[in-house]
């Protein structure tokens, strides 16, 4: 493990070897326990100071990749533009692994049942990465290709997460076996608009947008129609926390709920 | 690398991936400090960096650099809550005591019941049912033992 101080000193670190960025290390240090983690060699980004902040550039609200849940939850900035990001941290482990465990980092671990993820999604967010040779920008919704896999360079590290203004009113939702210390059996993010926009996690290999339902919601407002196609349109798996079955019958009653409780 | 441990200023030369819960029993004897899951969930190994609760069991070593680590050691044995913690038997196996206690500490003046159980939330407790480890916090902070509807329910 090397330590990085300040972000050019860590991108060239990882220009000139292949080590995996360690934020809070509330997953990795988990797998690491456990023998079940495949990387050997790490660089540790815990003190790179300027990643930390939480702002607004333009209209964007800008989080730094190493905010904290406890940064978000006690952000005036993130309350007010994106309270439910908020939501989501306050539900994520409890106060020992909020006060460590990074949005930068829930995005990397890449995990289908990341709680930040559905709200990121849903909020057009997009991924800010940057090696030594410049800064590129991907959405949130582009960025996995497959489970735990992404479009992120080994020499790249996670830098910011850029959120465009939300228009509609927002709403998250997580289920899990408690409220807290729970990874998700399933949860959802949703915004109310015109366009409707609706994130879920732990139904798919990635955190997916259910477009198609957007779409039917947007166009009827009709929401046992808008039910309807979410069963079609997502395909979860039995695993070790939840079924299929119940997974598909949750979704469709948190989309039910989503629109009842933002109408 | 330095850190301040309870506070005294120490300087060690581990690994700097050693997680921080092997640092403070091993290299230091600190063993108030226990491991339960080793993943995060159960909270017996916290301690406090920089006044904050966090999960000793998940943190690498290098993350305290210059930081301030505080453990149940610190409390010398004689912290009010910890009286507490025996008066109302809100220690039974003792496991998950340590963590607790840390945890509890950095809530605010007047917590709600509410408040400490979201400060708890991330410790886990298989003796007590938590009644008595809530009693021992809301007395501690001179609160009632109520929730905010006025029921009485870790009387």
């Amino acid at each position: 493990m090397r330590s990085a101080t300040s972000l050019d000193d860590a991108l060239r670190i990882l220009r000139d070897e292949r080590r995996t960025p360690v934020a809070g290390a509330t997953d990795l240090y988990v797998a690491l326990n456990f023998g079940t983690l495949e990387q050997k060699r790490f660089l540790d980004i815990w003190a790179v100071e300027e990643l930390r902040g939480i702002s607004e550039r333009g209209d964007m609200l800008v989080l730094g990749a190493l905010a904290t849940y406890t940064s978000l939850i006690r952000s005036p900035l993130v309350a007010r533009r994106l309270p439910m990001l908020v939501e989501a941290a306050r539900q994520v482990g409890g106060v020992q692994i909020q006060n460590r465990g990074t949005v930068g980092g829930n995005i990397a671990n890449g995990s289908p049942a990341g709680d930040s993820l559905p709200v990121l999604a849903a909020a057009d967010a997009v991924v800010v990465l940057r090696s030594v040779d410049g800064e590129r920008r991907v959405l949130l919704t582009q960025y996995y290709t497959g489970y735990r896999a992404t479009v992120m360079r080994p020499d790249e590290l996670i830098v910011a997460i850029e959120v465009p203004p939300v228009e509609g009113k927002q709403w998250f939702r997580k289920v899990g076996t408690r409220a807290a210390q729970a990874i998700s059996k399933i949860v959802m993010a949703g915004v109310r608009s015109s366009h409707p926009r609706i994130a879920f996690g732990s139904v798919a290999p990635t955190v997916v947008r259910v477009s198609r339902t957007e779409r039917v919601l947007a166009s009827t407002g009709d929401i046992d129609e808008g039910a309807g196609v979410l069963a079609e349109e997502i395909a979860p798996i039995d695993d070790i926390r939840s079924t299929a079955e119940y997974r598909l019958r949750v979704a469709t009653n948190l989309l039910r709920r989503f629109w009842a409780e933002t109408s | 690398m330095k850190f301040t441990l309870n506070g005294e200023t120490r300087e060690i030369a581990v690994n700097p991936a050693t997680r921080l819960i092997d640092v403070l029993r091993e290299e230091f004897g600190l063993t108030g400090t226990k491991e339960g899951c080793g993943e995060g969930e159960c909270g017996a190994c916290t301690v406090l960096i920089d006044g904050e609760p966090v999960c000793s069991c998940i943190i690498p070593v290098s993350q305290v650099a210059s930081a301030e680590v505080t453990t149940i050691e610190w409390l010398n044995g004689g912290h009010p809550l910890q009286k507490l913690f025996m008066d109302e038997v809100g220690a039974q196996c003792g496991i998950c005591t340590p963590g607790m206690i840390m945890a509890a500490l950095s809530l605010g003046p007047a917590p709600t019941l509410d408040d400490v159980r979201t400060a708890l939330a991330g410790n886990l407790c298989r003796c007590t049912g938590y009644a008595a480890i809530y009693r021992a916090v809301l007395k501690w902070r001179g609160m009632p033992l109520e929730d905010g509807a006025g029921g009485a329910v870790v009387a």
